[in-house]
């Protein structure tokens, strides 16, 4: 608690204490209510500062001039009944700031347990420069310093691993429990704990542009976009105060002029009571708080799962998606091509692999890097010459002094050289040696193990249309979406084109749509969908710009997960909306009607604020 | 430009009021007020300074909320 927040209670217990005791002890009129002013004041001197404060610089109606207008009134009522009776007063005051401070107490506790959520910001860098360590700020760093991360020590800025291997502790980013090992030549991302060994690093970012400050930009800012519920009842706050003022004012008035006209007492005393009780149910605080709460709350907890959204609006347009379109590659599958098979015809199967391995060692594309995995030899560079990449087709060199061609059918059409015309799943490479056809070598992108499940996950949480998009070919396109549960596919696809596709998506359906992919050549279309994933893309400056959610790790499960949690959290929401709006009619009602006295409507409006505060934390478990 | 500032206050609905108030302020091309995180996000107008900008929208704040506080 704050030195602020233990002033109030201290003040709370004093004063109702006092009131119990003037309640328990008889006292003749006089000294009673000089007794009980003198409380009521300890108790809400504050609010009639500001209420008169406000009043001063005509802004009426906010709920301290409402607190102090209704007690003032009780007051001036109990005077003029002869009852000398505060304690009605006094009590809505009390109650009024015993609510005030648990509020405050709740958002200061769950402020804290988030920003503790995401206490990933290193406070220091341990510099290296001329043999010797220096700390410093990591805003310091330049991109290119060798820094030292010692086990226990975060991770300051990204960089590459240049000596020393490691676990590193990736959960606070990606709520992944396993420790990820790294080595000399991997990249490590900022904001992970180094847990066993010395990692030496050299820095290939500043740390504005490194991935820690990336994430905690994200969330600090997601409260700037205000979902629709939050707008809605920051405007119903601005309407339903004044309204509820005025509705007082016209039953303080209007049914004691009915009655004299009407030839009856005018019974002034009993209506402005219960105008008075009407202002005491005015205050709009437990939707004003409970709603950002509870957005606040769900986006926090899904952080804790390595889901970071950028605003409350789109934690509340996931919960009503109904079309999903996935990205293939990196997506639903792994994004690593694998040898499965190689088919030869006159040489031996580990040749061909050798063939195409050496001729394609100079290329960067991703089925070169499989088929050096696959060949598994250091390669021998002084074999391999005249290379010559043709683009789309594949690539020509000698090795050993043969010509060697490896490539796709356009590269064997191009070099007519006749090749088996085989349509299995997958990539295939042909491989030609000395002008005759030597085989071909079966590339697959395995899809990740947890697809189908994912996939089965979100036809459960009501999705209703799952697509798959791809560049790659209609037979890969149709056997990966058949094994992980996806009957829409759209296959040979150009960039552009995904776009015009989600474009054509989002004319026909009625629900939002998510478009989810790994970031990579797919920033257009991650803006154009009503909400964009990114997965897996730690690092990746322009996926985090893109999306409107991050995955921190690659693992498709999140996305029912995203689901569940905005779903969870958008329950709450309209729980509350219902639980506030619905009490405080109920108490307005009764309390034109003269069945509520103050003390009812305080405590339904207080007890509702709590009620409604701890079904906000809630959201925070996800 | 856009910028964010950190600031005090107690209530909800006060964070409501003090984003109203700083939206009218000149120079201020949109505010809001996060009061979870007790951030405000100011975007200001081409050619306005934030430092001849702020204290106007800390006054506009001051006259809602007495308690409030930007730091800037």
């Amino acid at each position: 608690m704050t030195k602020k927040q233990k002033r109030v209670l201290c003040r709370i217990i004093v004063s109702a204490v006092g009131t119990v005791l003037l309640h328990l002890i008889p006292l003749p009129h006089l000294p009673k209510s000089i007794l009980s002013l003198a409380v009521y004041f300890l108790i809400g001197y504050d609010i009639l500062r500001k209420a008169f404060t406000g009043m001063r610089r005509r802004r009426m109606f906010d709920e301290n001039f409402l607190m102090a207008l209704a007690t003032v009134g009780a007051i001036v009522l109990a005077f003029y009944q002869k009852s000398y009776d505060f304690a009605e007063a006094i009590a809505v005051m009390l109650f009024y700031q015993v609510g005030e401070l648990f509020e405050s107490y709740a958002v200061g506790k769950s402020r804290k347990s988030i920003s503790e959520l995401m206490d990933i910001r290193p406070d220091y860098a341990n510099v290296e420069q001329d043999g010797c360590l220096t700390q410093v700020d990591p805003e310091d760093v330049t991109v290119g310093s060798t820094v030292v991360v010692h086990p226990g020590e975060k991770v300051p800025i990204d960089g590459v691993v240049i000596s020393g291997c490691s676990a590193l502790d990736t959960s606070m980013l990606t709520g992944e429990s396993l420790p990820r090992d790294v080595g000399v030549g991997n990249d490590v991302i900022s904001g992970c704990i180094n847990m066993t060994g010395v990692l030496k690093i050299a820095t290939i970012k500043e740390f504005g542009a490194s991935t820690v400050s990336k994430i905690l930009e994200l969330v600090e800012q997601s409260g700037s976009r205000k979902s629709k519920s939050e707008n809605f009842i920051g405007k119903f706050a601005r309407i339903y105060t004044p309204a509820v003022c005025y509705g007082a004012l016209a039953l303080a008035l209007l049914p004691p002029i009915c009655n004299l006209l009407g030839g009856h007492g005018a019974s002034w005393d009993v209506w402005i009571y219960r105008a008075l009780t009407f202002l005491v149910i005015s205050c709009p605080c437990a939707l004003v708080i409970s709603i950002p709460l509870s957005f606040f709350a769900g986006i926090g907890g899904a952080s804790r799962e390595g889901i970071l959204i950028k605003g409350a609006n789109y934690l509340e347009t996931l919960s009503k998606v109904k079309t999903v379109v996935f990205d293939k590659t990196g997506t639903l599958t792994q994004g690593v091509f694998q040898v499965k098979g190689i088919y030869s015809n006159t040489l031996p199967a580990q040749q061909v692999l050798e063939y195409a391995a050496l001729a394609e060692y100079a290329s960067s594309h991703p089925i070169s890097k499989s088929l050096q995995t696959a060949y598994g030899k250091e390669i021998d560079f002084s074999r391999v010459g005249e290379i010559t990449e043709i683009s789309g087709k594949g690539i020509t060199a000698t090795v050993d002094g043969v010509a060697v061609a490896v490539g796709n059918s356009r590269l064997m059409e191009w070099k007519g050289i006749p090749y088996a015309n085989a349509q299995p799943v997958g990539t295939v490479v042909h491989v030609a040696v000395d002008g005759k056809y030597a085989g071909y070598i079966l590339i697959d992108d395995g899809e990740k193990p947890t697809a189908k499940a994912a996939i089965d996950r979100l036809k459960a949480c009501g999705v209703k249309e799952l697509v798959m998009l791809t560049g790659d070919n209609e037979a890969v396109a149709q056997a990966v979406a058949a094994s992980v549960g996806i009957t829409q596919v759209h296959s040979r696809l150009l960039p552009a084109d995904k776009v015009a596709k989600v474009e054509s998506l989002l004319a026909k359906q009625s629900g939002p749509l998510v478009f989810v992919g790994d970031g990579i050549n797919d920033a257009p279309v991650l803006s154009r969908a009503d909400i964009g994933i990114a997965m897996g893309v730690m690092g990746s400056d322009a996926a985090i710009e893109a999306a409107d959610i991050v995955l921190m790790d690659d693992d498709p499960q999140k996305i029912p997960k995203a689901i569940q949690i905005s779903k969870k959290c958008l329950r709450i929401v309209y729980q509350n909306i219902v639980l506030a709006l619905g009490i405080k009619f109920i108490c307005l009602a009764l309390g034109a009607l003269g069945f509520a006295n103050m003390w009812f409507a305080i405590f339904a409006d207080v007890g509702v604020m709590v009620l409604a505060v701890l079904n906000a934390i809630r959201a925070l478990q996800t | 430009m856009k910028k964010t500032y950190k600031i005090e206050v107690d209530c909800a609905n006060c964070a409501n009021l003090m984003e109203q108030a700083a939206k009218k302020i000149e120079g201020v091309a949109s505010a809001t007020v996060n009061y979870m995180t007790l951030k405000m996000y100011v975007e200001f107008l081409e050619g306005f300074d934030p430092a001849a900008v702020m204290p106007n929208v800390l006054r506009a704040c001051r006259k809602i909320e007495p308690d409030c506080m930007i730091y800037f």
